[in-house]
């Protein structure tokens, strides 16, 4: 049996009458870097929310780490954890957003020894030394200080990767962290997210960036209309696609990202929800 | 006209009494209500907003409840139940007592600002982004620890100018205390202007220590509102501020 992290079985997911996710399979082996990719209203934003329960699940199972996530099993009938135990498992899952979602009113190690010491129970001190050095990981050593309103895009999205960080999680979660950015700040995001990859990070990544999965995944899968509709290496997925709607999304995504006159922002605001 | 109300109006009389202790003690009462009340609602107030919010509509419910009946009755009559209430609850004995009164005037000021401050802290936590949320939920935060450390914080800063001006609504508002026998500053100076007749003279007094207390309060919340939004881009200016600039720019000027 091999190391699986995340496994989702047949997840169904709708908001009111639109049905989002019908059935997405995914699973994601320890130490692996999975990037999603799919046209906006494919369902990744929804799956990668559902994997740490920021989404209630209509049906299906998502295990991380052998464990059911959201819910527990009783005589095979599902029922939702207590919100202690969802925020237990949850702060095993780092997540960064789209839109960064710092704490405005907290400075760059305020947002980043928050969660340590609210929910680990860390010692000021102790979340101190180690947000610094998170910090000064991601390169922002001598923002330390500094509220999120008076940091750049790219470097907020990276306090908001030593945030995520500084829970020690086994599993990151990237929900298009690059797409709110503009162009010359996307690099700085994409350089610690491959170092993290080279560390043997766990990570799923919902991204527009064809070169940073073709350069960091080990898997690229493909979703279309709440499913994953096909997945292999990043040569397999890109070269030699095997079904329609992954070849037609492909041509459009790479004609656009070397031809196209504004490929970042093509992707730059698809509703958050059904995304 | 202008000679007429020159003899009539008399500002040796408002010199007089601007500092007698009649005046003065009239004035901290004032102070006194208004503080101890405006404590009790905010404390209470943000509770009640918080319970709003829930999901659990038995939890929102009640705090709709509460918000619907102290919103829906006059503030005097509200001080009248409570202080004949307290009287029947109490000792009839203590019915004179200027502890009993004080007491009425404080929880019914106090609960019937709760109501509304519960509405102001709704809205302001309304105004915070809910991706806030979802970043502090990812973080394995509670709801309560979410709603404590990130919410309420931000929110905060929408809920300081309607606070301010619910605190100066109640200042004037505890006036209505007269009602129960409570001589605070206005009732202060009725009851001296009903002794030597000065009637204007006297209200002029009151009105003096209102705008005084006013200015004083608005002063530190505009610099509330400054420390408040310290990790902003802009700060909003105050009177300080501007005033430790002008000093302090010798050097860059």
């Amino acid at each position: 049996m091999t190391d699986l992290m995340v496994q989702c079985i047949d997840v169904h997911k709708r908001f009111r009458a639109l049905e989002v996710l019908r059935g997405a399979g995914l699973d994601v082996q320890r130490g692996e870097v999975v990037v999603l990719i799919g046209a906006s209203g494919s369902g990744k934003t929804t799956l990668l929310r559902c994997i740490n329960h920021l989404e209630v699940l209509d049906g299906g199972r998502i295990y991380v780490d052998g464990d059911l996530v959201g819910y527990r099993e009783r005589n095979g009938q599902l029922k939702e954890d207590s919100e202690r135990e969802i925020a237990r498992k949850r702060a095993a899952i780092g997540m960064v957003f789209q839109r960064f979602n710092l704490f405005p009113h907290l400075s760059a190690l305020g947002n980043v020894i928050e969660a340590p010491m609210r929910v680990r129970k860390l010692p000021r001190k102790h979340a101190e030394e180690a947000g610094r050095a998170l910090l000064a990981r991601v390169g922002l050593d001598d923002k330390v200080d500094e509220h999120p309103a008076r940091l750049s895009g790219g470097q907020q999205q990276r306090v908001a990767i030593a945030r995520a960080l500084a829970m020690e999680p086994k599993l990151m979660l990237f929900d298009e962290p690059t797409s709110a950015l503009d162009p010359e700040l996307v690099g700085e995001v994409l350089d610690v997210m491959k170092s993290l990859a080279r560390d043997g990070m766990t990570m799923i990544v919902v991204t527009h960036e064809m070169a940073f999965a073709r350069e960091v995944a080990d898997r690229v899968a493909f979703m279309d209309e709440g499913v994953v509709l096909e997945e292999g290496t990043p040569q397999a997925v890109f070269d030699h696609p095997q079904r329609e709607r992954t070849k037609a999304f492909l041509s459009k995504i790479l004609w656009g990202a070397s031809f196209g006159p504004d490929s970042h922002t093509s992707s730059r605001t698809p509703s958050r929800r059904a995304s | 006209m202008g000679a007429f109300l020159a003899v009539l109006f008399d500002w040796g009389t408002v010199g007089d009494f601007l500092f007698h202790p009649i005046i003065l003690r009239g004035l901290r009462e004032t102070l006194y209500i208004a503080a101890a009340s405006m404590a009790l609602g905010v404390v209470l107030g943000v509770a009640l907003g918080v319970m709003r919010v829930s999901q659990n509509p038995f939890v929102s419910g009640f705090a709709g409840f509460y918000v619907w009946f102290w919103r829906a009755t006059p503030v005097v009559l509200q001080l009248l139940i409570v202080f004949f209430g307290l009287k029947e609850l109490i000792d009839s004995d203590v019915f004179n007592d200027e502890w009993t009164r004080w007491r009425a005037a404080v929880i019914t000021f106090g609960l019937n600002e709760a109501a509304y401050m519960a509405e102001i802290v709704r809205s302001g936590i309304r105004s915070v982004d809910t991706n806030q949320k979802d970043a502090a939920k990812s973080l394995g935060m509670t709801n309560i620890q979410a709603m404590r450390r990130v919410i309420l914080p931000q929110a905060v800063r929408t809920m300081v100018p309607p606070t301010g001006n619910e605190f100066v609504a109640m200042l004037k508002n505890t006036s209505v205390a007269f009602a129960i026998g409570i001589v605070e500053l206005t009732n202060a100076a009725q009851l001296q202007s009903a002794a030597n007749h000065r009637v204007l003279e006297l209200y002029m007094v009151a009105a003096f220590w209102y705008l005084v207390v006013v200015t004083v309060f608005s002063l530190l919340q505009a610099e509330l509102e400054r420390w408040l939004s310290r990790g902003e881009r802009e700060q909003p200016e105050t009177l300080v501020s501007r005033a430790l600039a002008l000093t302090g720019s010798g050097r860059g000027a």
